[in-house]
């Protein structure tokens, strides 16, 4: 377990050191949703009706911008050799990376998240449950995303097929986050829609280190 | 300690090719193994199969009697790689860089010596973008060292090493050794390892390209 405290806090600390890694994905969802009402003008309730959607969507974005960077660095300098060898099991070393890629993409966008929606217009009982909804669900795109930049790796331009291959997986997420917040919005219980977020999430973190690591196995021989 | 690592009548395919065919070798405790061949004849496909990232086509790795596949875990505990790739982080320090690898095996308080050994107790500050090639490969080298797992698994070692560097590594083999550790190294650089054992991977060549059976 301290191996993988250790491997969350350097991987951490390599993100931090690249700082235009931290800067990208938060600036991108920040000028994303900032599109929005220059294109379809800024009437509140048309604003206030595409508020979850847009926000949600452009979260999924911005993770997909930082997802190369989880093992394709790693792969390229010979770290996952070392990583594949170490005493901590791969799975393990996989969460620690998704923890890690996490805190630097999804917690971002979450903490800037409340001041996009004011500039939306979402509905002002919405916001709790906008919060709730990226805790739960910007891990588990952090958790598949690690599983497609897994299964892409060392492949060429792995890039755009990464995108092609996560992004359809992402759909249930923003179903439910953006139901749940939809239903908060209407003043009904978003708990049944963040509830199936949660089940999401619960599936996510005991399938996708599994799944991952045999990904990179793979990718390594 | 010890350390009984051997192989028997391993076949190594690469992407349709037989790299080599029916390899036996075995290397005992404070034993080495010095791999020798031309270019593409599987030194390195060989060294990535006795650390266990790649599998043989056929064939089978046994520690001290073990089957490796019965226990990968253990296996992991007891063998350190150093593959072409230095793993260095532009933005680490070699200090940052040698304590994480060896806080991974539980073993961060042997990394200052571990950098001492390879003459990097200077250069423990700088981060590695401003490393030269010779001292990445030092760093990288430190690694090793500080992980202190029984067999060491080095492909080219001396890949960019100047004279100094060289013999400071050689001693830190013959440490290895002299604590009953195992050294298997593929190399084309003049390096010193007293009584090794040698394996050319020429002999082992599939007689075609196909490579179905040799040997």
């Amino acid at each position: 377990m301290n191996a993988a405290l250790a491997l969350f806090l350097h991987d951490l600390r390599l993100q931090l050191r690249h700082g235009t890694d931290l800067i990208a994905p938060l600036a991108f969802f920040v000028l994303a949703t900032l599109m929005v009402p220059l294109g379809v003008g800024p009437e509140p309730n048309l604003l206030a009706r595409l508020a979850p959607g847009m926000l949600w969507i452009t979260a999924l974005l911005a993770t997909l911008l930082a997802l190369d960077r989880l093992f394709q660095r790693d792969f390229e300098d010979g770290t996952l050799d070392l990583l594949a060898l170490s005493p901590l099991p791969l799975e393990l070393a996989v969460l620690a990376k998704v923890a890690a890629h996490w805190v630097t993409t999804g917690l971002p966008l979450l903490i800037i998240a409340p001041v996009l929606g004011v500039m939306l217009h979402l509905d002002t009982g919405s916001y709790v449950t906008l919060e709730i909804s990226l805790l739960l669900g910007t891990p588990v795109l952090s958790m598949i995303g690690a599983f497609g930049a897994a299964v892409t790796l060392g492949a060429r331009r792995g890039g755009a097929l990464l995108a092609l291959l996560v992004l359809p997986l992402y759909v249930p997420i923003l179903i439910f986050a953006t139901s749940a917040i939809g239903a908060a919005g209407e003043g009904l219980s978003p708990r049944p829609h963040l509830l199936l977020l949660a089940s999401v999430f619960a599936g996510g973190i005991v399938l996708v280190p599994f799944a991952a690591a045999a990904a990179l196995r793979n990718a390594l021989e | 300690m010890k350390a009984g690592f051997a192989g028997y009548r391993l076949f190594c395919r690469r992407s349709e090719r037989m790299v080599f065919a029916g390899l036996d070798f075995a290397v005992g405790s404070g034993g080495d193994l010095l791999l020798t061949g031309p270019n593409g004849s599987g030194k390195s496909s060989l060294l990535r199969l006795m650390a266990g990232l790649i599998r043989p086509y056929s064939g089978r790795l046994e520690h001290d009697g073990m089957r490796l596949t019965d226990d990968p875990a253990h296996h992991r505990e007891i063998v350190a790689y150093l593959g072409h790739q230095d793993a260095v982080k532009p933005m680490l320090t070699v200090g940052e860089s040698t304590r994480f690898w060896a806080g991974m095996r539980g073993r961060r308080d042997k990394a200052e010596a571990a950098m001492a050994a390879m003459g990097l107790t200077e250069l423990a500050d700088l981060p590695g973008r401003f490393l030269s090639s010779g001292q990445r490969r030092r760093a990288a080298l430190a690694r090793v060292i500080a992980g202190g797992a029984p067999i060491w698994l080095l492909d080219e070692p001396t890949v960019g090493l100047d004279v100094k560097s060289i013999a400071a590594l050689e001693a830190a083999l013959a440490a290895h050794r002299a604590g009953g550790g195992t050294v298997i190294a593929a190399t084309h650089g003049p390096i010193a390892l007293p009584g090794a054992g040698g394996l050319n991977l020429a002999e082992f060549a599939p007689d075609d390209v196909t490579g179905e059976e040799a040997a």
